[in-house]
């Protein structure tokens, strides 16, 4: 990562630091409640992200409720969303969904954790919207012709998962073994879920 | 408060200058595009950034603009959409059928 951005964690985790301090002193929160909550982010991995997206592969009426309501049918697997307003945008063999948040970072972290710093960088949240296929590329995604790119900004209160495509040489697994097959990136849409032969 | 804008309704982004917190990306504004969905309703940005948590709750979009219409010289394929969440308070109604 750039120098700056290395500047900006320092002077960020100062500030964190001074700002938590004096809450805890001043008896506004508790370090165990702050505890609690950063244990709480840590559990926090793309693997719940990958569970809802298995289940959609398996569960065709799950699906059709993921997509009308992405915080409501997470919840009926039990996963802790907090508030959390979901939309899920599916890709298929003629539309590839790709998501960004140029203003910041905003992120699904109930499901995916916390976002990978090439997502918060300038570079993709400028390039993102404005030569997404570009972008793609650089990523090692190459679109098949006639692929419509469908780019979401998350710029106010939702946040935004991929469902990618169930890949191929899958139909003999479980959904667990499929859920371990669904990365962060195509999630977030810049890479294809790999058939089984692919990841290992 | 009734959504003045529907699913499927052609709308236009603003082209204010602001000072201050605002979640309408510039780039977008000033575009012309087509209400994808109604999110529910939220407080604003605009409010929330400075401490005034109990402002009116208004309507959140989902708004769908074509890319070229975003930026003339796009690169890619001309159904290429990009998707932008737009407070009520930054649309207008678009008579234009571009």
């Amino acid at each position: 990562m750039s120098l700056e951005h290395a500047g900006y964690d320092r002077d960020a985790e100062l500030l964190e630091r001074a700002f938590r301090e004096l809450l805890v002193e001043k008896g506004v929160v508790s370090d165990a409640a702050v505890d609690e909550r950063v244990e709480f982010m840590y559990r926090r991995t793309p693997a719940l992200g990958a569970r809802v997206v298995a289940r959609a592969w398996f569960d065709p009426g799950f699906k059709a409720r993921l997509l009308d309501d992405g915080s409501a049918a997470s919840g009926e697997l039990g996963i802790d969303i907090r508030g959390l307003k979901l939309v899920v945008v599916e890709n298929t063999p003629l539309l590839h969904n790709l998501i960004v948040c140029t203003l910041c970072s905003c992120y699904p972290r109930m499901l995916l954790g916390l976002p990978p710093d090439w997502y918060k960088s300038v570079e993709y949240r400028s390039r993102a919207v404005r030569e997404p296929r570009a972008v793609l590329a650089e990523f090692g995604l190459h679109l098949a012709a006639g692929v419509t790119v469908r780019v979401h900004d998350s710029t106010a209160d939702m946040r935004y998962l991929v469902l990618p495509m169930r890949p191929k040489g899958t139909d003999a697994l479980s959904e667990a073994e499929c859920a371990a097959l669904v990365t962060r990136d195509a999630m977030i849409g810049v890479a294809l879920v790999g058939s089984p032969k692919d990841v290992l | 408060m009734t959504p003045r804008f529907n699913p499927g309704q052609r709308v236009r982004v603003l082209d204010k200058v602001t000072v201050g917190h605002v979640r309408t990306p510039r780039y977008i504004r000033g575009k012309r595009g087509v209400v994808e969905r109604i999110c529910g309703e939220f407080r604003k940005p605009e409010e929330l950034a400075y401490g005034r948590y109990d402002g009116e709750r208004e309507p959140l979009y989902r708004v769908r603009f074509a890319q070229r219409e975003v930026w003339p010289d796009y690169a890619g394929a001309p159904e290429d959409t990009l998707d932008v969440e737009i407070y009520e308070h930054w649309l207008e109604k678009s008579e234009d059928k571009r």
